[in-house]
């Protein structure tokens, strides 16, 4: 097993600089999940630490040893891919066993390692099986397998429940939740889906155009961003942002919601009429009156899931407000609706989306 | 509802039928008089009542042929050339379709633009120069080298397997990477197996080819020895006498192995086709 180390890497496709000196070190065992929105470098920086893409600048580090010029298959990592990339001509067993062999390995310990890599994901029944003869959930365990087999010192996991169903991501990010504390082994995880992120990782990774924003552990990160960026991504359904405006003193004026007000330590700082953008999760606004700012609402949208309900207000303003309260089955669109921000659940980020604390 | 699209359907395949019916007796109609003429003696074809059915004289026209031009020779030769030259063609076009898609390097383009470029030379553009340098520079003329070698880099066979490879996803060739498998193996052991229709059709295109090569064999193989089939046919035209009934003879027998191939394996002729076309 081994720890990750990325010191200033870059890369660079001709004069364009797509990752831009990312560091961070990811521990011995540990569970990290690179997140972000599409093109914002995560795939990249991990085929990077598989090998698969060359870097421009910087190291890479596995273990104790500086990987930048090593082939991949040196390199003690496995990865799985989001198209699962099986070998459509061969059997579950032969798609297992397939590098072991080719790289001479004896043939009673490549059969044990498959036996094992079948029974740890159960997949045992379909080891005769061609791919296109599994499910999409069974095609990832045998993509998984053929990492497992390998006996990797690092796991990489290229969004591997993409293409799976919904129900189906619930089951595998178990599965793999498991897999990670019976064998141990440090995982590197690509994600898009912040859900995915917060429910599977000891640290998050949060990637914005090549640039590390962020990285702590999922609550940290939903408790404490340290920009809008991050507070807007981490998060389901994401934060809302109000245009704010300071009347000085630590108070501010929103004026995109009837001028309401609403004095803030984070505001302190602010002269009268600088601008300034206000962060309230959804599921932090308080019952009208209860909190120290109050909203005046008309519901666009509004959707019942049963335990909770989610109010799509203000759209047509311009300025969409999404308020999470819990079973408020009586709301339906056209109606008004009242909520309160409580000044300690607010954030408040200068316009450039630094974070004001 | 269901009763007027079966019957618009019906009727569709009757028109379609009723037009496709008599362009393939036309274009039959040349092919089955070639083995009608090859069972007639010599003065039979010419006779001024045009026989449409076949007479006896196949054995006595196939006898005066092999007497004519050993004919069954020169078959062996064809098929051995044939074999050989799909054999390492394919190989050939399959491993430079592999790189132009795996590879990164310096005048990559330049050098795939190439490969394509010379599709749009005639041949006979390209013949007389090739002859030139096989037979005077390298003296090479009635060798099997010179027959089999200087067609075998086939540009369309390349962009075949270029466009074949290219379909294929990625990520199957990096997870072999990851997984230790050597390039050569990721090559023969996952990229090929899974190139087979393609490779099937592109084999069947480039025998064809080879076996209906005439200019370059008749150019660099002028011993009897070497002499392919398609060649000795062309012998018998003679400037006082042309044999017709041996020509005839030894056409069907060059076609008949075809005829049998392309029904078998019309499937991946047509994939073939296709290829260029819709991946």
């Amino acid at each position: 097993m081994a720890g990750v180390t990325v010191s200033a890497v870059r890369k660079r496709y001709g004069s364009v600089e797509t990752i831009h000196g990312v560091d961070f070190s990811i521990a011995d065992g540990e569970f990290v999940v690179f997140v972000g929105p599409s093109g914002c470098g995560k795939s990249t920086l991990l085929r990077m630490i598989a090998g698969l893409e060359d870097i421009s600048g910087g190291e890479i580090s596995i273990g104790s040893r500086v990987v930048n010029d090593v082939d991949p298959s040196d390199r003690g990592t496995a990865m799985v891919f989001q198209s699962y990339a099986l070998y459509p001509h061969m059997t579950v067993a032969q798609n297992l066993s397939f590098g072991l062999r080719m790289n001479g390995n004896p043939a009673a310990d490549t059969e044990r390692r498959v036996a094992e890599a079948a029974r740890i994901l159960r997949i045992e029944p379909l080891l005769d099986r061609r791919p296109k003869a599994l499910s999409g959930g069974q095609r990832q365990r045998v993509a998984i397998g053929r990492a497992i087999v390998r006996k990797p010192e690092v796991f990489l996991f290229d969004e591997p429940l993409s293409n799976l169903d919904a129900e189906l991501r619930v089951q595998m990010r178990i599965e793999i939740a498991r897999l990670h504390s019976e064998l141990g082994t440090t995982m590197i995880y690509v994600t898009h889906d912040q859900t995915e992120a917060m429910t599977m990782a000891d640290r998050i990774v949060v990637l914005r155009a090549g640039r590390v924003e962020q990285i702590g552990a999922p609550l940290d990160l939903y408790d404490n961003p340290v920009n809008q960026f991050v507070a807007g991504f981490i998060g389901s359904p994401r934060m809302n942002f109000l245009a704010a405006e300071s009347l000085g003193g630590g108070r501010l004026k929103l004026p995109n919601q009837g001028g309401a007000e609403i004095g803030l330590a984070a505001a302190q700082g602010l002269a009268a009429g600088q601008k300034a953008v206000l962060g309230i999760r959804p599921e932090h606004f308080a019952a009208a009156g209860q909190g120290n700012c109050d909203l005046h609402l008309a519901i666009d949208v509004a959707e019942h899931l049963g335990a909770t309900s989610y109010l799509y207000a203000n759209t047509k303003v311009g300025e969409p407000v999404v308020v999470q309260a819990a079973a408020v089955r009586s709301a339906h669109a056209g109606d008004r609706v009242a909520v309160s921000i409580p000044a300690a659940r607010a954030y408040l980020f200068d316009p450039n989306g630094a974070r004001r604390a | 509802m269901m009763r007027s699209k079966s019957s618009r359907r019906f009727w569709r395949q009757v028109v379609i039928h009723a037009i496709m019916g008599p362009l393939a007796l036309i274009w039959l109609f040349p092919l089955w008089m070639m083995a009608v003429f090859s069972t007639m003696p010599e003065n039979g074809i010419f006779s001024p009542d045009i026989e449409l059915l076949p007479s006896d004289q196949f054995w006595v026209n196939f006898q005066a042929l092999q007497a004519e031009t050993g004919f069954l020779r020169t078959l062996f030769v064809s098929v051995l050339v044939a074999l050989i030259s799909t054999v390492l063609s394919v190989m050939l076009t399959s491993m430079a379709g592999w790189a132009l898609v795996r590879y990164q390097f310096r005048g990559k383009i330049l050098v795939t633009a190439l490969i394509f470029g010379t599709m749009t030379l005639p041949y006979f553009v390209v013949v007389v120069p090739q002859f030139i340098m096989v037979a005077r520079d390298l003296g090479l003329s009635n060798t099997w080298v010179a027959l089999i070698v200087p067609p075998l880099f086939n540009s369309l066979g390349v962009l075949f397997m270029r466009q074949a490879f290219s379909m294929m996803p990625r990520e199957l060739f990096d997870a072999a990477q990851i997984e230790g498998v050597k390039e050569w193996q990721i090559f023969t052991r996952v990229a090929l197996p899974l190139a087979k229709p393609t490779l099937a059709a592109l084999a069947i295109i480039l025998f064809l080819a080879s076996w209906n090569n005439y200019l370059w064999p008749l150019l660099i193989a002028s011993e009897p020895t070497m002499m392919t089939a398609p060649v000795a046919l062309g012998t018998l035209i003679g400037v006082n006498r042309v044999s017709w009934a041996s020509i005839m003879t030894g056409a069907v027998l060059l076609t008949l192995p075809m005829v049998i191939v392309f029904i078998f394996l019309q499937r991946f002729f047509m994939a073939g086709i296709t290829t260029g076309a819709v991946k």
